[in-house]
């Protein structure tokens, strides 16, 4: 127990502080991969709770597909970061009046905080305690049976926006060289090879 | 617990999988294959749309509670799909002129209509959010979509900015309601919220936030005051059909969506949320009546004057009666069709070959045209809601339920605002008739243009012929929202 209670400490510490890291490093790869420290502490968080399944998922999702894309957007793409934050000073006024006042509403809001006494009972979706069912069956329970119509809906949406992708970049250019396998296959050595005699002495 | 019933949902499953179908046909016929999809565009709408004429009227629901079909969702997707039908019918013309004609175009529109069927068929906060992203998306890209012009991809980033602005908002009010009430299924939050509210009168802080911010997000989709700042650069900047499909179907699908989260689940905060309808009610009537005289861009005019428009709808709301909700029903069919009217007539707006959209190339109308002249002074007199012609109907029903609900205030700022707002519809007249024409319009106008603008004004003015089945129908609506 004194272990576990140690290592959620551990992780919960390491993922905070990353956190921190993350939005003061002033070096975009450095953030990069302190995401990537904060993503795996996370996971460990979700090891301790018994959520296995989607500690793996944050593992391999997270940090194998999109924290190394982050890292070759941050690498490939050449922005100028103190040109960004140029505008910063001009704004902060504004920009901290706004966030001081939702500041003290969202304290009110806090502050006064119920929820109904109803709210427990309608609860649509109970979690299954976890020596019943494993977590990778749970999850796929709510996502593929429970909520099969959201997580369509979300993959249109998800379609929607790579054509949109497509419709507003791409673009047809002219005399562009593409591999056409057709082509390759159907070439005939006649087509390619032309044997020549050559005299001796004189060169092609 | 409730099964996974398809049928109800049978005509957004059409469409989902026609859309995909006609994605894949553009993309293997490659060039020269816009023509043909965007008619087969046309041709699913209209079996979707007879799909749901032929569905069973009473309330369903589908995919474990998170879909909702009855009277008022129907009527309401017949608006949406003939709407997105016209428009998109009407488009084929300028973009081959244009040369935008890209197969991608009617796809986006039609997976944009697929998100409203969405959205009018939300029965959870979940699928109205994913409803309204579906919608929302597409309409971002085919905003943008001559990204040749600074225009158009300015009004692309600036409506995707604001839009994703918007939807945040509506995200942060949601979780605060789930927060408070634990589900986002509508029928549990209405259970909870009754019980809740019988038990002592004071709604929690939290619930209010929430709700204020949910429908400061909804309120960004119908563009009404405070929220409408994107809307007249969006129109303006929108290519011309692209701008006809923004100002008539997703609008009768938000409010379709407004006006059932406030009436179902929040139906027992009704004093919570009234003052806010009637507070954004006024500003869009006033502000659609004021700042449209100034234009000089018919596509800006029409911005401002949708704004208005959405304001005399939201009068209905603030009733929060049937009669407020079969008055909605009934402006915004009357709203659909007027528009697309006025719409034709501005894609009609030529000269040369080139498309103008200034205010002044309309003059002389009445003599070059003498016809779409008529077309287009019958329109404007609707808009401006002069009896006996359809937008007067519209008017009177909403402003009836506001009186009704002894909202005498709102009621005689909304005839003041429309007072007002008549002076630039008949300016429009007085230049088609009274003034002299610097250039003429192009002539002749395409046979689907003139169809379209030859049926929309008969039904302007023959609407007294039609008005049983379309306030009955709208009565069937309302009746099924207030049923539960």
């Amino acid at each position: 127990m004194i272990l576990q209670a140690l290592a959620f400490y551990l992780f919960a510490f390491v993922a905070v502080a990353s956190g921190v890291m993350v939005i003061s490093s002033r070096n975009p790869v450095h953030s990069v991969l302190f995401l990537i420290l904060a993503f795996f502490n996370g996971a460990g968080l979700f090891v301790l709770m018994g959520a296995e399944f989607l500690a793996m998922i944050l593992v391999v999702v997270y940090v194998g597909a999109v924290a190394v894309l982050f890292l070759f957007v941050v690498m490939m793409l050449d922005i100028n970061y103190v040109e960004m934050r140029k505008g910063f000073l001009q704004y902060l006024p504004v920009g901290g009046l706004i966030g001081l006042i939702l500041l003290v509403e969202l304290t009110f809001v806090v502050g006064a905080w119920v929820a109904a006494p109803a709210a427990g009972t309608v609860a649509s979706i109970p979690i299954a305690p976890p020596e019943q069912v494993h977590n990778t069956r749970a999850l796929g329970n709510v996502i593929y049976t429970d909520y099969i119509y959201l997580f369509q809906a979300a993959g249109l949406v998800l379609l929607v926006a790579m054509v949109g992708a497509i419709v507003l970049t791409l673009r047809q250019r002219e005399g562009v060289r593409r591999q056409s396998i057709a082509g390759q296959i159907g070439r005939k050595r006649a087509d390619s090879i032309e044997l020549k005699d050559v005299p001796r002495g004189s060169g092609v | 617990m409730i099964s996974l019933d398809l049928t109800s949902a049978l005509p957004e499953v059409f469409l989902a999988c026609a859309a995909m179908v006609l994605l894949m046909l553009g993309v293997f016929r490659r060039a020269g294959s816009t023509r043909l999809v965007l008619v087969l565009t046309v041709v699913v709408l209209a079996v979707a749309l007879l799909l749901i004429v032929f569905s069973p009227d009473d309330r369903a629901l589908a995919f474990n509670g998170l879909f909702v079909t009855d009277n008022f969702t129907a009527y309401m997707k017949v608006l949406v799909l003939l709407g997105a039908a016209l428009t998109i019918g009407m488009s084929l013309g300028y973009i081959e002129r244009e040369q935008m004609d890209r197969f991608e175009f009617p796809v986006l529109m039609l997976f944009a209509t697929l998100g409203m069927l969405a959205m009018v068929s939300a029965n959870d906060l979940i699928s109205l959010y994913l409803g309204l992203e579906l919608q929302s998306l597409s309409l971002y890209v085919i905003t943008a979509f001559r990204r040749d012009t600074v225009r158009s991809s300015e009004a692309g980033l600036k409506y995707f900015v604001l839009g994703a602005l918007s939807s945040g908002m509506l995200l942060y009010g949601s979780s605060m309601v789930y927060g408070f009430a634990g589900s986002t299924n509508f029928e549990a939050l209405a259970e909870v919220l009754a019980a809740d509210l019988a038990f002592d009168r004071t709604p929690s802080l939290g619930l209010i936030v929430g709700l204020v911010f949910l429908l400061a997000g909804l309120a960004f989709k119908v563009s009404a005051v405070p929220f409408h700042m994107w809307t007249p650069d969006v129109y303006e900047g929108a290519p011309t059909p692209v701008t006809a499909f923004l100002a008539s179907a997703p609008k009768v699908a938000a409010m379709a969506l407004i006006v059932r989260v406030m009436v179902g689940p929040f139906g027992d905060l009704f004093e919570q949320w009234q003052q806010i309808v009637v507070v954004i009610s006024i500003g869009s009537m006033v502000l659609g009546a004021f700042a449209a005289i100034n234009q000089t861009n018919i596509k800006r005019l029409m911005a401002y004057s949708s704004i208005g428009h959405m304001g005399y709808v939201l009068v209905g709301l603030a009733a929060g009666t049937e009669a407020g909700v079969l008055g909605i029903v009934v402006y915004l069919a009357i709203y659909l069709i007027m528009n697309i009217g006025t719409f034709a007539c501005i894609l009609c707006m030529s000269q040369e070959g080139r498309m103008v959209e200034r205010i002044e190339d309309l003059k002389g109308l009445g003599k070059s045209n003498p016809l779409m002249a008529l077309a287009m002074t019958i329109l404007m007199f609707s808009m401006a809601g002069i009896p006996p012609l359809a937008g007067f109907f519209g008017k009177y029903f909403v402003f009836l339920a506001a009186i009704e609900a002894g909202l005498y205030a709102l009621a005689v700022i909304g005839v003041l605002a429309s007072v007002v707002g008549a002076f630039y519809y008949v300016r429009i007249v007085k230049l088609m008739y009274f003034e002299e024409p610097a250039e003429v319009l192009d002539r002749p106008i395409g046979a689907v243009l003139r169809l379209m603008i030859t049926g929309t004004s008969l039904a302007m003015v023959l609407f007294l012929l039609v008005a049983g089945p379309v306030v009955g129908g709208a009565g069937a609506a309302a009746a099924a929202l207030f049923a539960g």
